[in-house]
């Protein structure tokens, strides 16, 4: 028994995402077909060489029939997984793992989510038939229980809780600005989002997560096959994930300052990829900034900053773009948007653009030469989470 | 057909049939209406009304009432439950059913309705009194008008249960019933109507005057008795003025007048007599200066008049009513007139843009009921962790199936953090919803009422109370919510 990992056992060699935004002239199946296109071009490959698919969507459609339509698939193995807002993660997870056993040679993970065909606003699930009792809340409001929780344990006062907050979204509205593919790509100040409308508790617009349209997918190879594909490959260097129980919500003893799950996860992750000190190792971090608060406690959780002490790394521009570490260095969820089954492998797709120094110069971060990126996915609720952590080097070994 | 007891039947006596205990529930929101006139440029009058909340309906308040009757005498366990209410939730299927969920009643109870008229709420008292057994008498409504008229201010909700049966425990014995029955239209509303249409109202002040003497002449008689005898006489019905006019009539003395809650609560329809009797009885029990013997008269008018003697007993110095009436109605808190017309459906203010919940599962809820109905957890017997909802294996230690059922209804706790959800869907949003830890172990995240979003602090008080969520396709959600325990509110 154990978690072992497939360090340097598989590569990414072709990577693709179309822009995140409310693509009211685009359905599921254009984004589909955009993300893939530009994802077989990418690697050099086409749908044929692909031997198999597994294709992450909350919402949008059921089976992997989602997929094989709208690219023509005959007959290939396409799998829909969905893990909540982790599901475009879980796509690369598995599509890795299907590469790594051997099964086959090469495998393609896509995301994809049409959200704003709905008609409302924000993220509605769609749950089962049940007896009436589940909670109806938003995620803004599980979330929003964060940020006084975590003010009284460290004895933050609420002006400056709010000042670590507007950081973090004046952080991500400033790296999103720089990224062609996010949903906003305007800065903001500390005023507008201090002053914007509170949706949940103390959380206001600027501490959510844009809801958009949006796909991404990437193309995996076993690692010694990557050369043949790109002169840049990104190696998988840990895959880890951890559901929880759902305890936190009746236990007692949860108080709502930290993610148990992002915790485990990351303790994994890093064990198979044999980092020690995440800070300095990591060259970057993309993270799962649905809310302000989520990406302050993110910094604890992921080993970035020790416990009560977040707070002050982001005041001190710790996470920014020129920062220590960068975190989001896209826009996170906060401004390249949230397309539920996509978002996991956007950031997948950070990774690959800024290890490879694709990125926009005004963009590009300068401590790629630590060689690693982070991708952290979940899904869920404080409480009542799954959590995913990916570690990928430019470099084996 | 008038019943007569012996008025020498000893007290205490095995033999004395009639109240046990009795409990009225007022809803936490009082209409001003003043308010009314304030917003219509007309109507409206003095004092207040009791409003349900949103997430209340007959079914709910009625149970809340039931909860609080059996909460002062826990031995108790009613052979029957009946449930009377103009206002029924749900018409073919039984509203009572709901309730007996709530008070999680073994199987064995039966539970039916007696809907529809304004006589039913008292119909079932006096035929519970004359009967045999245990039986829990429920009676809830919720009294509507359009806006701007007299039925709107006039009414009030609330819930009333009063337990009938045998044995030491009674409180206040029965003597003698009297009953006047006549056919004449004076208050009418055909099904699927909000509200009711009246005749002029002279016609129905004459009739109920005539029925009203006769009743209350015939149930003296038969009890012995003399109107210098009665030591509290409680008149209700919903003709105001009928009502004003016999309580004149009948010549009673001062100190058998009561308040029959008209100024604060409003005129609740068929459970009106039965709060109104909760209500008495519980004044009468907190006074040590008053002796046992008291002379009780519920007079209800509803299409002819009924008429119930009842003596208070030794047994009432002991009873302690957990919330009475008086309390409640003290603790009551305002409600704008725009959010009352909202409520009731008068007006309709923009939704959240956000989609309505779904139907509620009807096999998912029957699998459920003892959590969905009772508010029933489990609690592994080896850590002795709680888990709301129940589940089979315990999230401390992992031993499966090793719980035991917890209740935790009628347990209170304390708010460990809370938030304001001003996107989610609510039938009234924003939501105001609260993590509790229960006194005594267990966690549950919980939506919170009857509560200003001003008021909520870590640390806030709370009680379970029995609500309606919402409703789709017809069928409601009944589950619980949470509410600040008002002052003096530990019971």
């Amino acid at each position: 028994m154990g978690s072992h990992g497939i360090r340097d056992q598989v590569a990414i060699v072709g990577m693709g995402c179309t822009p995140f935004a409310e693509h009211w002239d685009k359905g599921l199946d254009d984004l589909i077909v955009d993300a893939c296109t530009d994802t077989f071009r990418s690697a050099g490959v086409d749908k044929d060489d692909i031997d198999a698919y597994w294709f992450g969507t909350a919402q949008s459609g059921m089976s992997g029939i989602t997929l094989a339509r709208p690219l023509q698939l005959r007959n290939k193995p396409v799998t829909r997984v969905e893990n909540y807002c982790t599901t475009g993660s879980e796509a690369l997870r598995a599509a890795a793992y299907a590469v790594a056993s051997g099964a086959y040679d090469v495998a393609m993970a896509v995301g994809a989510e049409k959200v704003k065909d709905s008609g409302f606003q924000g993220l509605n699930a769609m749950n089962p038939p049940g007896d009436g009792t589940a909670r109806t809340l938003t995620a803004a409001a599980m979330f929003s229980m964060v940020a006084p929780a975590y003010g009284q344990k460290y004895g933050v006062d609420e002006e400056t809780m709010a000042d670590v907050l507007a950081t973090i979204a004046v952080k991500n509205h400033h790296n999103g600005a720089r990224n062609p593919r996010a949903q906003f790509r305007r800065e903001i100040t500390k005023e507008t989002a201090l002053k914007s409308p509170r949706l949940a508790g103390s959380l206001g617009v600027f501490d959510c997560a844009g809801v958009a349209d949006g796909a991404a997918a990437a193309i995996l190879v076993r690692a010694e096959d990557a050369l043949h594909y790109t002169d840049k490959p990104l190696y998988i260097k840990a895959l880890s994930f951890a559901a929880g129980s759902g305890s936190g919500l009746i236990d007692p003893g949860y108080d709502y300052t930290h993610f148990p799950e992002c915790e485990a996860a990351a303790a994994d992750a890093y064990r198979q990829a044999g980092i020690t000190d995440p800070r300095r190792q990591l060259a970057m971090a993309e993270v799962h900034d649905c809310f302000t608060p989520t990406e302050l406690v993110l910094m604890e959780d992921l080993g970035f900053a020790p416990r009560g002490t977040a707070w002050k790394e982001v005041l001190a521009g710790t996470f920014a773009l020129d920062g220590d570490l960068p975190v989001n260095p896209d826009g996170g969820l906060k401004s390249f948007g949230h397309p539920v089954g996509a978002s996991g492998l956007r950031m997948f797709f950070e990774c690959w653009l800024q290890l490879r120094h694709d990125a926009p110069a005004d963009r590009q971060i300068a401590t790629t030469d630590r060689g690693l990126a982070m991708t952290h996915n979940l899904g869920g609720y404080p409480g009542e989470m799954v959590s995913f952590v990916s570690v990928v080097g430019a470099d084996l070994g | 057909m008038p019943v007569v007891r012996p008025p020498t039947l000893p007290v205490g006596s095995v033999a004395v049939r009639g109240i046990i205990s009795a409990a009225g529930y007022v809803p936490y929101r009082r209409l001003s209406r003043t308010g009314i006139s304030a917003f219509m440029g007309s109507g409206g009058g003095q004092g207040t009304r009791a409003v349900a909340s949103h997430d209340e309906d007959t079914t709910t308040l009625g149970a809340e009432a039931a909860r609080l009757a059996l909460r002062g005498v826990p031995a108790a366990v009613p052979d029957s439950l009946w449930f009377a209410t103009s206002s029924p939730a749900y018409l073919d299927k039984t509203n009572a059913t709901a309730v007996a969920g709530a008070l999680r009643l073994p199987a064995d109870v039966g539970a039916y309705d007696f809907g529809g008229a304004l006589r039913s709420g008292i119909g079932c008292l006096v035929t519970a009194l004359c009967g045999t057994g245990t039986t829990l008498v429920v009676s809830a409504d919720q009294r509507d008008g359009l806006p701007g008229g007299a039925d709107e201010a006039a009414g009030g909700d609330a819930g009333a249960a009063v337990l009938v049966g045998d044995g030491p425990g009674v409180v206040a014995e029965l003597v003698a019933t009297a009953s006047a029955t006549d056919e004449f239209t004076d208050r009418w509303r055909a099904p699927g109507e909000g509200v009711s249409k009246l005749w002029e109202e002279r016609f129905g002040e004459n009739r109920y005057l005539q029925l009203g003497q006769d009743s209350f002449a015939r149930a003296l008689k038969a009890a012995g008795l003399e109107v210098a005898d009665v030591g509290r006489a409680v008149v209700t019905g919903m003709h105001g003025r009928a009502v004003g006019a016999l309580r004149k009539k009948l010549s009673l003395s001062e100190s058998a007048q009561c308040d029959d809650l008209t100024g604060s609560v409003g005129q609740c329809g068929a459970a009106h007599p039965l709060l109104v009797l909760s209500s008495v009885l519980e004044e009468l029990a907190s006074d040590p200066s008053i002796e046992p013997g008291t002379v009780v008269v519920v007079m209800h008018l509803a299409d002819g008049a009924d008429a119930v003697v009842l003596r208070t007993t030794s047994a009432l110095a002991q009873w302690q009513p957990p919330r009475p009436v008086s309390r409640q109605i003290a603790q009551g808190a305002e409600l704008p007139y725009a959010k009352f017309l909202a409520w009731r459906g008068q007006l309709k203010p923009e939704p959240p843009r956000r989609p309505e919940p779904a139907r509620v599962s009807s096999t998912a809820a029957h699998r459920n009921v003892e959590w969905k109905f009772g508010f029933v957890g489990s609690r592994d017997r080896t850590s002795g962790a709680v888990h709301l909802p129940p589940s089979r294996i315990s999230m401390e230690g992992g031993a499966v199936d090793d719980m035991e059922p917890v209740g935790m209804a009628d347990v209170a706790g304390t708010v460990v953090t809370f938030t304001i959800d001003r996107l989610a869907y609510s039938p009234s949003p924003p939501i105001v919803f609260a993590i509790v830890d229960f006194d005594g172990g267990g966690r549950y995240p919980v939506e919170l009422t009857d509560v200003d979003p001003a008021e909520v602090q870590v640390g806030t008080r709370v009680e379970m109370t029995f609500r309606r969520l919402f409703s789709a396709d017809g069928i409601h959600d009944y589950f619980w919510k949470a509410r600040p325990l008002r002052r003096g509110g530990a019971d």
